[in-house]
């Protein structure tokens, strides 16, 4: 069950602007592929196109090697898992996940069968009789789930399932998912604004901003080596810092107080935006050679995240040990970077990184 | 129907593809015009045979003169029109359908106010001055008309009584020119109060109580707490039952025609009854479509008044 | 304070607010006799004798069900009932139907000139069928229903008002109810008849029971359509009766007027429910 999309784009005939432009991926038999963006960047629109709920404006759909432009959704052999689940509120639980067989016209006793298989499979046997106004959120979500498994679908569409439940259930639900998708093989294709749900669950990972793609890749690349800015920023909590910086000969110049030697990249541009991860940033407390003020510092159990201001006032956040003794209006150094990346100042496309040693920062001058 | 089709086969070539296209595009659309016409078509012939039609066929027939089987005659232009406003019984009939329409309307919301309002307290028992209070919605216009006769009787009347005990001077209410058109707003009023009264209650029930419980952290009275909050805050379902009122009020045949047969002297000679009197009484079919004309101008007035202002949301 | 001093501040409160409570009382039951006066005098006199009533009394010696015994045997009051009971249950059940099928279709398919059409229905709500009595006459004599129950069904099989209440209803469903029913490939009756229809049941049950009574209410347009008694609904029949045995025999004729208004208030006092819940929705939006 490969899905190949070619180049799709989306256009309402309302409006002359697309909300998709040239989308193309082949998804493969197996894969667990999480499309990921903020509200409005066309995922659920690219979801629906290829569950054939929203027609396509340019480009092609293939599945399984034959063209599905114009296929109805429902001989697109797939499922479909809705964020607000799409129960209906007067069937049981039974009912709900029988009701698509029912329409197929299917033998009584196999969709008996199937509902039975599907109901037991996500631990709602004891349930079936019941309303959907009678289940918590939770429930409700499985119930969903068990029309899709019901259904034999190869290849299951899920629209941010999780998004309604509360996070510890969320976190639950996404191991769960994950281990429904390998045992049954399907192949999931899956749309959330969430990147830890993308991060965790994905084989493969699109992200979608500006109705374009900016990136399709592998969790761990998605976090290692962002495309652009956009990517950079989108993934990792809490989230990367992105820095103004001159380029000097060998050194990038973030202020005065704040060199990060380049050993291992060159780069023709001038100015830049350096992406330098919050946990990768090294730090000495004291006045002596201080290149940052403290402005906030919040708590999280065995690290805290400390934003401090820059020489030339640029904001830094930094993931530090929560032993380390700090507070508001200290002073701070920046001794040094694990990782950086650099941006292109205006296309925020990555021109370069550097990985690996700890390169010391530089520090100018002492005006603090 | 894709499905079928050889894989290796030329669908690359962009040219069939786009044929494809079209197939399957003129499929769906043949399939979906057929759920039109089966969704769509009964209501909309229904609509045109009863609605449509006789619209445009009264507007044709306001311009001619008719004969007594209500054929267009002699095309007489606007001049039916002319002749009604110069016609002092229409005018008087126009002035006493205002009359009636704005007494009723003003008095059915107020009175039905009173009883939404008083609806509100939490008392053992409510629930059963709630059903009375919405219970004259059931109540058919014979069966109120019935009712009412019998209390406006000159002779076993209760209002009757009640002057004969108080001294009063004697009012034979259906009979007497003055008072008629009052007994008619008085029944009108009462059979329109169920109705008002579920409406408005239930509006005063969806406001949200953390309103009222602010107000009287700051000290505002009960009155003040009414015509401050209460009152703006519900004004849209308000203007919505003053239109509900108004267009029920201007089409009154029923109760007329039980009660008073559009007298006496033409006191409650109302515009429907009028229409009623004209064509199927008179024979004067091209007159009472022209008057059948200037009640549907009326009433779509208020109508498109409705619209509008539900459009932008009565409040404040 | 009223910790301090327990007693004579609570016997003070409890005065102020059991006369307070007896106030609304006494505005309740005045207001109750208003809205019930009329209705409870007609009941009360259906039980007297005639020949009491037109005296003048309010009490009699012989309460009895005799007026209605005479109602029932003297007039056709049973088939009067029978004849709304059909026209108006026909109605309703024509109305839901085929204004659940044209507001359907302006939610749920795509056609041309919809919002057209549309438009086309919410103006029909601005032409009174009173003011189009006189054309309609002539077609249902044309087409030979006159006196019959056809005439007084058919030009109300369907209404916009109704088709609009359920457009609202419909609109309100969640799309992704219809994008699941599209990818396990229902029909669009199937979606219709299976899932939207019991999905809207509360404004279904609300139209049906508007059109019921409003058809029950029906009264000039079957006045003017129906000859004989065979046919005649009650509205028109109560008028009927009031002509012929005159005013001289109250107790008969509100026995009645009794005996028409059950049925309407026993539909109105089930369907109460509904009717506030859908009417409510209705007047907001």
């Amino acid at each position: 069950m490969t899905i190949t999309l070619n180049q799709l784009s989306k256009t309402y005939e309302e409006s002359a602007q697309p909300v998709l432009k040239e989308v193309s991926v082949q998804i493969n038999d197996g894969e667990f592929f999480v499309i990921v963006g903020p509200s409005g960047c066309g995922k659920s629109t690219l979801l629906r196109m290829i569950a054939g709920l929203t027609s396509i404006s340019d480009g092609k759909l293939t599945i399984n090697g034959k063209l599905a432009n114009q296929v109805p959704p429902k001989d697109r052999a797939l499922s479909m898992v809705f964020q607000s689940y799409a129960l209906f509120p007067f069937m049981t639980v039974a009912e709900n996940v029988g009701f698509g067989l029912k329409s197929r016209k299917l033998p009584s006793s196999e969709i008996n069968h199937r509902v039975d298989d599907a109901l037991a499979m996500v631990n709602l046997s004891d349930l079936r009789d019941r309303k959907p106004k009678e289940l918590s959120g939770g429930q409700r979500q499985r119930v969903a789930l068990a029309r899709a498994i019901a259904s034999e679908a190869k290849i299951c569409l899920m629209d941010e399932p999780l998004s309604n439940l509360d996070a510890q259930l969320r976190a639950k639900m996404r191991i769960e998912l994950k281990q429904l998708q390998r045992n049954l093989g399907l192949t999931v294709i899956y749309v959330t604004h969430d990147q830890v749900e993308a991060m965790t669950m994905a084989d493969r990972v699109m992200v979608l901003n500006d109705q374009r793609v900016q990136q399709i890749d592998t969790p761990i690349n998605l976090y290692q080596r962002p495309n652009n800015a956009f990517v950079a920023q989108f993934f990792g909590t809490p989230q990367i810092n992105l820095l103004k910086a001159n380029v000097a000969e060998r050194e990038l110049v973030i202020d005065s107080a704040l060199h990060l030697p380049m050993t291992k990249t060159q780069i023709n541009n001038s100015k830049v935006l350096v992406g330098i991860r919050p946990a990768d940033v090294r730090i000495q407390i004291g006045s002596r050679g201080a290149n940052a003020r403290v402005a906030t510092v919040s708590y999280l159990g065995n690290q805290s995240v400390i934003t401090a201001v820059l020489n030339d006032s640029q904001t830094i956040r930094i993931v530090a040990d929560s032993q380390l003794q700090i507070a508001a209006d200290d002073l701070i150094k920046i001794i040094g970077v694990e990782d950086f990346h650099i941006f292109d100042i205006n296309s925020q496309k990555l021109i370069g990184s550097q990985k690996g040693d700890v390169s010391d920062a530089r520090v100018a001058a002492t005006e603090f | 129907m894709l499905e079928s089709l050889p894989q290796n086969s030329n669908l690359q070539d962009p040219d069939v593809q786009s044929a494809l296209v079209q197939i399957t595009t003129s499929a769906r659309w043949r399939k979906d015009s057929l759920y039109v016409t089966l969704f769509l078509g009964p209501s909309l012939l229904l609509l045109s045979v009863f609605v449509f039609w006789p619209m445009i066929k009264t507007l044709y027939l306001s311009l001619f003169l008719t004969d007594n089987l209500g054929h267009a005659s002699v095309f007489v232009g606007l001049s039916n029109y002319v002749n009604l406003f110069k016609d002092p019984a229409y005018l008087s009939s126009l002035g006493a359908t205002l009359l009636y329409v704005i007494a009723v309307s003003v008095l059915t919301i107020v009175l039905g106010m009173l009883l939404a309002v008083a609806a509100q307290q939490h008392l053992q028992g409510i629930r059963f001055f709630r059903t009375i209070f919405s219970s004259t919605m059931g109540i058919s216009v014979s069966v109120a008309a019935i009712f009412w006769l019998f209390a406006f009787n000159p002779s076993v009347g209760v209002f009757a009584q009640i002057s004969q005990v108080l001294h009063l001077p004697e009012i034979n209410w259906l009979a007497d020119p003055h008072f008629a058109l009052l007994a008619v707003i008085i029944t009108t009023v009462w059979m329109n109060l169920g109705f008002t009264f579920l409406i408005l209650f239930g509006a005063l029930q969806q406001l949200p109580s953390s309103l009222f419980e602010a107000a009287k952290i700051a000290g505002v009275n009960k009155t003040t707490q009414f015509f401050k909050i209460s009152l703006p805050l519900i004004s849209p379902t308000l203007f919505f039952v003053l239109v509900v009122t108004l267009i029920d009020a201007f089409k009154s045949f029923g109760l007329i025609d039980l009660m008073t047969v559009g007298g006496p002297n033409n006191a409650t000679n109302l515009l429907v009854y009028r229409v009623y009197q004209d064509a199927f009484l008179n024979g004067n079919y091209g007159l009472a479509s022209t008057e059948s004309v200037i009640l549907t101008v009326i009433i779509a007035i208020i109508t498109l008044l409705q619209f509008k202002l539900l459009g932008k949301r009565v409040n404040y | 304070m009223e910790m301090s001093r327990p007693n004579e501040p609570t016997i003070n409160t409890t005065n102020i607010k059991s006369a307070k409570q007896l106030s609304q009382y006494a505005l309740l039951l005045i207001l109750t006799l208003l809205v019930l006066g009329p209705f409870l005098l007609g009941l009360w006199t259906s039980l007297m004798p005639t020949a009491d009533i037109s005296k003048g009394a309010l009490w009699s010696k012989n309460i009895s069900l005799d007026n209605y015994v005479t109602a029932i045997k003297t007039t056709p009051i049973l088939r009067y009932l029978l004849n709304s009971l059909v026209i108006s249950t026909v109605t309703m059940l024509f109305q839901v139907l085929l204004c659940s099928m044209s507001a359907y279709a302006f939610v749920f398919l795509k056609f041309k000139y919809r919002k057209q059409l549309f438009m086309l229905f919410l103006m029909t709500m601005m032409l009174p069928f009173e003011a189009e009595v006189i054309p309609n006459f002539s077609t249902v004599r044309s087409m030979g229903l006159l006196n019959h129950y056809a005439a007084m069904v058919i030009p109300f099989l369907t209404a916009a008002f109704g088709t609009f209440m359920l457009r609202q209803a419909f609109m309100q469903m969640p799309t992704e109810l219809k994008e699941a029913a599209d990818i396990e490939g229902l029909s669009h009756w199937q979606f219709y008849w299976h899932l939207a229809l019991p999905y809207t049941k509360v404004t279904l049950m609300t139209l049906a029971a508007y059109s019921f009574l409003s058809s029950w209410n029906q009264y000039l347009w079957p006045m003017l359509t129906t000859f004989s008694d065979n046919f005649r609904p009650v509205q028109d029949g109560l008028r009927q009766l009031q002509g012929q045995e005159s005013f001289n025999n109250w107790g008969m004729i509100q026995a009645s007027a009794a005996i028409v208004v059950i049925p309407t208030l026993i539909i109105l006092f089930v369907g109460q429910h509904y009717f506030k819940a859908g009417l409510n929705e209705g007047a907001v939006k």
